[in-house]
């Protein structure tokens, strides 16, 4: 339409004012925070720029030591999740298996209802797991959600591709890792992103199965710097020992606990909308 | 399990040596590859709905299960005489009723309006920046919006201080808590929800658009007869998974904003069990507090999806 009415202009303006001003607020905050890190003092611009934040960080044990476990748990966790997930989606998606129908229900179920986070506990602790790294990444290892997904995705790779190369011969554990999952290459990176993403962000787990303080990822670490040093006061339920820290040193904190999330935001976003949406569309 | 598997299979007409262990050995392959996977399941999602019990027993780790005195429902009666059962309940009904009232329309309006831009390029520019906040960790979220609301010099109050006014305590009142939470959800959220409804947006036939102008309709007109109507039933979908993790919601963002001061009307059902659970040993009663949820969730979901089909709406299941 060439003619448009003032009305409709008005609304477009206003439309992309409150557009703007959104996506502003969705970044200001990190902005303001990564630029308090860099500086003496807290602000949008940093007044006499200074490294003594990050060099406090990677000097002190407490902090890099939360980052290499996060960093072990999220890369060996994802890998786990990841080939545990592809496995069983790859046996779900044939539909000739016997027992299959029934299979996928007890993964559905899981959906709709679940022990709890006590008798879980229990579980956990009965096998052996408690206070080892395992117990953030074995618990949690197959997401329900992503498992049926998977499944579809690999159940749309025609059959025919599948049946010729066992025809010509080829073992089961052949079709799946030369020809299922290469093809299958997009929505494996999609989710081995979901997977990574919510192993690095994870902290209730650690708090729950994890009392070794050596053993405590950056999440944890972040939450006793900033949310347990203002909030502590007075509560009578969470008397954990709490050091103080600068203002700078927990912009810091914050910034560090984030980047490797920032580092692959550009694939994240082009492979997380593309998985969310396999999602929608197919689940 | 075998047994019955064999019986519905002997009743189709099979070949004689397509007997039902024939099939299974030909996949053995298959199963060996579900077998971490099956046993995932069993161990980490199964057993536990075994251990629930506990909730009608006196638990105590060192005997378990088979040791512990049963005790019918006396955990659950206790919790239901509590006065802290109405608080949980109230707190909980009411986060969630404010993130279906403000979060869930706010994440269909914002994808409207980003649907009305014309420009490509700003539309893409504004999806990059406002998905961001969804990446972050509730920690971080919280963390930041610590450093920024704190009275100790956070720069809000800063601001609140510099025009006059008294510094607010945000992070430590029951008047705030609830006005922060459903903040952080939409800041961190809201951007990201936006996907689903913009691809359904996407997919709507701009044949139907073309039509409904021909026959007058002004963009207002367009949007309430051709726009909704297109994605109403993925905003029914999403509004059903939405009910089902209606007192999930939000526990570990809950968790982290909780404090002495604001536990009055923060407190839910979750962070109740990890308290009175995990920090005080009380196992089996927390234990009946989660199952009383949990059958509370299920109730919801199917509840919500036996609405949706009533009117007339596809469903989840």
């Amino acid at each position: 339409m060439l003619h448009r009415s003032f009305g409709s202009r008005v609304f477009d303006a206003a439309n992309i004012i409150f557009l703007s001003l959104f996506a502003l607020a969705a970044v200001l905050p990190f902005i303001y925070v990564i630029s308090s890190s860099f500086s003496v003092t807290a602000g949008l611009i940093p007044k006499k720029f200074t490294l003594e934040a990050y060099q406090y960080i990677f000097s002190a044990k407490t902090f890099y030591r939360s980052l290499l476990v996060s960093v072990y748990v999220t890369s060996v966790g994802t890998m786990i999740q990841l080939i545990l997930t592809s496995l069983m989606a790859y046996g779900l998606s044939y539909r000739h298996v016997p027992g299959r129908s029934m299979l996928l229900l007890m993964v559905v179920f899981t959906m709709l209802f679940s022990g709890g986070m006590i008798p879980t506990y229990f579980v956990v602790r009965s096998t052996g797991l408690l206070n080892t790294l395992w117990s953030l990444m074995i618990p949690n290892a197959i997401s329900a959600f992503n498992l049926i997904i998977l499944k579809n995705f690999f159940q749309s790779i025609p059959d025919e591709l599948k049946e010729s190369a066992k025809i010509d011969g080829a073992h089961e554990l052949v079709v799946l890792f030369r020809i299922v999952m290469p093809l299958s290459l997009p929505a494996l990176a999609a989710f081995g992103l979901f997977y990574a993403v919510g192993l690095w962000n994870q902290y209730f787990n650690a708090i729950m199965y994890i009392t070794d303080q050596t053993k405590y990822p950056v999440q944890v670490v972040l939450r006793q710097v900033i949310i347990l040093a203002y909030g502590n006061i007075g509560d009578s339920t969470d008397m954990e020992e709490v050091p103080y820290y600068g203002q700078s040193i927990r912009m810091a904190v914050i910034v560090v606990a984030t980047i490797p999330i920032m580092l692959v935001y550009p694939f994240l976003q082009k492979h997380f909308a593309k998985g969310v949406l396999l999602g929608s569309v197919k689940g | 399990m075998n047994q019955m598997e064999a019986q519905t299979e002997m009743a189709k007409p099979t070949k004689t040596r397509n007997t039902l262990a024939n099939r299974m050995w030909k996949v053995r392959w298959l199963y060996f590859f579900m077998a971490p996977g099956i046993a995932y399941f069993l161990i980490f999602k199964y057993y536990p709905m075994w251990g629930v019990l506990m909730a009608f027993q006196r638990y105590q780790p060192h005997v378990g299960l088979w040791g512990s005195q049963w005790v019918g429902l006396r955990h659950f009666r206790r919790f239901f005489s509590e006065p802290e059962f109405w608080m949980l309940l109230r707190n909980t009904l009411y986060i969630a009723a404010l993130d279906l009232v403000i979060y869930f329309p706010f994440t269909i309006i914002l994808a409207l309006l980003l649907n009305e831009v014309r420009s490509e390029i700003y539309k893409r520019t504004v999806q990059t920046l406002v998905y961001v906040p969804h990446f972050l960790s509730w920690v971080v979220v919280v963390g930041i919006c610590y450093l920024l609301f704190t009275t100790e010099g956070g720069v809000i109050n800063e601001i609140i201080a510099s025009l006059g006014f008294e510094k607010i305590n945000f992070l430590m009142s029951e008047r705030w808590f609830r006005p922060m939470i459903i903040g952080q959800i939409i800041w961190k959220d809201a951007g990201w929800g936006t996907i689903i409804f913009l691809a359904a947006l996407a997919g709507v036939d701009p044949n139907l658009y073309e039509a409904a102008r021909i026959d007058g309709a002004n963009r207002w007109r367009l949007l309430w007869h051709v726009t909704l109507p297109a994605i109403r039933s993925v905003i029914v979908i999403l509004l059903i998974l939405r009910m089902g993790n209606f007192l999930d919601l939000g526990f570990e963002q809950i968790f982290l904003m909780l404090n002495a001061l604001n536990r009055e009307v923060g407190e839910v059902f979750d962070t109740y069990v990890y308290r009175v659970g995990l920090q005080q040993g009380q196992f089996s009663y927390s234990a009946a507090v989660g199952l009383f949820k949990s059958v509370v969730g299920l109730i919801l979901v199917i509840g919500s999806n036996w609405i949706a089909k009533r009117f007339g709406e596809e469903g989840v299941y």
